[in-house]
């Protein structure tokens, strides 16, 4: 048979678009190492002990965790100091609302954004009664803003 | 001769012999020809072409960016497997491990100090060498795509900086880092804003790749170690060798062709009578017009010793620069990372303040989308403006000359003027509360003077009928930001990022 050079070209094109999926398969197989399966980290509930410690009317800074506690005549909310643009953490100035130092966005008492570049409210975060009967909030979970909890 | 005498005469003669048979030419050449020799039988000479023009040699043309730029890289990497030795990549240590460098190892302080200032000088270098390369219009054809590698070593120069930068881990790298992970993540500003973060989170994923966590914490830092000490100096290594390969393939340095030669110098006489006493297989074609029959030793010298000297002197230079700054002023190390107390104001290495600037109008646009179209754009350059007159000079000319002053004028006053505005009346949100984010996003002080400048390049263009002119307004007038920007975010900006006209000014908390 004479040799056909198109047939030529085609096992070669073939062969060498096989070798390149075959080391892209690799590739991608290898590449999902660096994406982590698993999230490290603290477990991000905390346990803050008897409600009745905090007064009504109080703000307390939960430095650990990352969140103001509120009580207010409502009752409880919690709401995350890390701000939505960059990653700072505000801080509370009472009456005003929260204040980051990275950037200058401004935070209303409720969260949301008042100035600045912040892209998003403050979250509120979740607050439950742990079974021995302290104060737990989840840092992980957020609740709609206005969500009060009550002992 | 006995072999007891042969044996002593070959011990005594061993010296000399050693030397010869390491160095292939074995003595100082005397004539061009042992110079090529010696210039292509070594093999770290060899990354060298044989003669150079005497064009690439003036200093007033490169202004030896490329080889200081190479110069600190060598320095940095010397220093660096020298911090290794001590540094430790763990949360819990490497503050110490830094601490302990700095104030106890021997000369610790000083190879600390001598890394940081190369790394400072580099990426300084980095930005004069892009500027040089740019104006003298040198990324035209054939040396369009070694512009494009050009824009990887930039990356990567910049990334190891940003890498290291986290690596003492006080509360400087800490913050800074935790801002710059959250910026990968800021993507999520725009795919909030259109409400499809549910479905497609390139941010989150992106953070999660650089941090392998959600926080900055030992994951991160030894991704980063990983990232710093092998990643990036092998890829950067890489490729500096295919963009020095490719300075000689394509031809060597560009130079206006349209001159006549300069005329040869004394101790070249000797080039005429260059006649190899071996024949040399045809290595390489190469392309472009340089290597001419019949022209192609004109107006150059041997490699050895022209070039050897600028390169000697480069890296004199380099080492006399980081020696002096590193034994007079200190590297900064702060107080130990502190995750519920950020620093204020929280600042990034300098070359990252403009950054940071933008950064504080719109995450996304500032950190992310800017950054990616003036990157896009500078690698679209050599492919627009292929106009191959104006090689070689600077500016191209009269017209160019006028167009950077102009254009430089245009983008300072231009940024001034939104700074002056912003700084003073605030912006969108401060007038229209409830905006949605998404208009911040698209019209910030970053995207308008994108705009502005956009404006003005297409005006250029339209007066003056040329790519290279709008070129050359485009890119000054983004340096020109770059530069304002960098001094903004650096000098002007205090504890909650507020405007202060010194730092003496801020307040103490
Ligand atoms: C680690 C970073 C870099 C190193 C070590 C480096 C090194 C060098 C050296 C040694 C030269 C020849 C001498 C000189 O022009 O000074 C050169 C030329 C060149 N570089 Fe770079 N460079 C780097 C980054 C860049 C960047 C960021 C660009 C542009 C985006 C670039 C584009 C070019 C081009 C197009 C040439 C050829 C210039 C001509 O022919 O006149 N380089 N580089
Ligand atoms: S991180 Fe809070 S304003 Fe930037």
């Amino acid at each position: 048979m004479p040799d056909n050079p198109k047939r030529r070209d085609l096992l070669g094109l073939a062969a060498l678009w096989s070798a390149v999926a075959a080391m892209g398969t690799a590739l991608a197989g290898v590449m999902r190492l660096p994406k982590p399966a698993v999230l490290p980290g603290p477990l991000r509930i905390y346990k803050l002990g008897d409600p009745a410690q905090f007064a009504v009317g109080s703000a307390t800074r939960m430095e650990a965790g990352g969140f103001y506690l509120f009580r207010g005549e409502e009752g409880f909310h919690a709401i995350s100091s890390t701000c939505t643009h960059l990653g700072c953490v505000v801080a509370l100035n009472e009456g005003e609302g929260f204040a980051c130092p990275c950037h200058g966005s401004r935070f209303r008492t409720d969260g949301s954004v008042s100035a600045g570049p912040a892209p998003a409210a403050l979250p509120w975060l979740e607050i439950a009664l742990s079974p021995d009967g302290q104060l737990q909030v989840n840092a992980e979970t957020q609740v709609p803003k206005g969500t009060r909890f009550r002992v | 001769m006995t072999p007891a005498k042969e044996f002593l005469e070959n011990l005594k003669r061993t010296p000399q012999n050693l030397r010869e048979s390491m160095l292939r030419n074995g003595k100082a050449p005397e004539s061009d020809r042992e110079r090529s020799q010696s210039t292509f039988h070594n093999f770290f000479l060899h990354l060298q072409s044989v003669r150079v023009h005497r064009h690439s040699l003036r200093f007033g043309y490169t202004f030896g960016l490329g080889l200081i730029l190479t110069a600190s890289f060598v320095v940095l990497t010397f220093t660096g497997i020298l911090l290794m030795v001590y540094y430790k990549p763990g949360a819990e240590l490497a503050y110490d491990s830094v601490k302990d460098i700095h104030f106890v190892v021997p000369a610790g302080r000083f190879i600390r100090n001598i890394h940081r200032w190369a790394a400072h000088l580099m990426v300084l270098a980095v930005f004069l060498h892009m500027a040089r390369v740019f104006y003298t219009g040198s990324y035209k054809r054939p040396r369009e795509f070694n512009w494009v590698v050009g824009l990887g070593l930039l990356v990567f120069t910049l990334g190891l900086s940003f890498t290291g930068y986290l690596l003492p881990w006080d509360q400087l790298a800490y913050w800074a880092i935790t801002i710059g992970a959250n910026i990968a993540n800021s993507p999520r500003e725009v795919t909030d804003a259109i409400g499809i973060t549910v479905w497609f989170d390139p941010g989150r994923f992106q953070k999660q790749l650089l941090l392998g966590a959600n926080y900055v914490g030992q994951e991160a830092l030894i991704r980063f170690y990983v990232l710093h000490v092998a990643v990036l100096p092998l890829a950067l290594t890489a490729l500096m060798g295919v963009h020095f390969w490719r300075v000689r393939k394509d031809g060597g340095l560009s130079r206006d062709e349209s001159l006549p030669a300069p005329p040869a110098r004394i101790g070249d006489a000797d080039v005429a009578v260059f006649a190899p006493n071996k024949t040399y297989g045809l290595m390489a074609v190469v392309r472009g017009r340089t290597p001419e029959v019949d022209r192609a030793p004109e107006g150059t010298v041997a490699s050895w010793p022209n070039l050897m000297w600028a390169e000697m002197a480069a890296f004199l230079f380099t080492i006399a620069v980081t020696l002096v700054l590193g034994y007079f002023f200190d590297a900064p190390l702060k107080e130990m990372a502190n995750p519920a107390i950020p620093e204020n104001p929280a600042k990034a290495p300098w070359y990252f303040l403009g950054l940071q600037e933008l950064v504080s109008y719109s995450a996304f646009m500032g950190g992310v989308g800017i950054p990616t179209i003036v990157l896009v754009g500078l690698g679209l350059i050599p492919y627009l403006d292929r106009d191959p007159r104006g090689v070689g000079v600077w500016f191209g000319g009269p017209a160019g000359r006028r167009t950077f002053w102009q254009s430089l004028a245009y983008g300072l006053l231009s940024v001034l003027a939104l700074l002056v505005f912003t700084v003073n009346f605030g912006w969108l949100r401060a007038w229209f509360p409830a905006i949605p984010q998404i208009a911040i996003i698209v019209v910030n002080p970053a995207t308008v003077i994108v705009a502005l400048y956009a404006a003005w390049s297409l005006w250029v263009l339209r007066r003056t009928a040329s790519i290279r002119l709008s070129a050359v307004a485009l890119f000054t007038c983004f340096l020109a930001g770059f530069i304002v920007l960098t001094a903004m975010g650096s000098i002007f900006r205090g504890p909650n990022w507020h405007f202060y006209w010194w730092p003496s000014q801020w307040p103490t908390h």
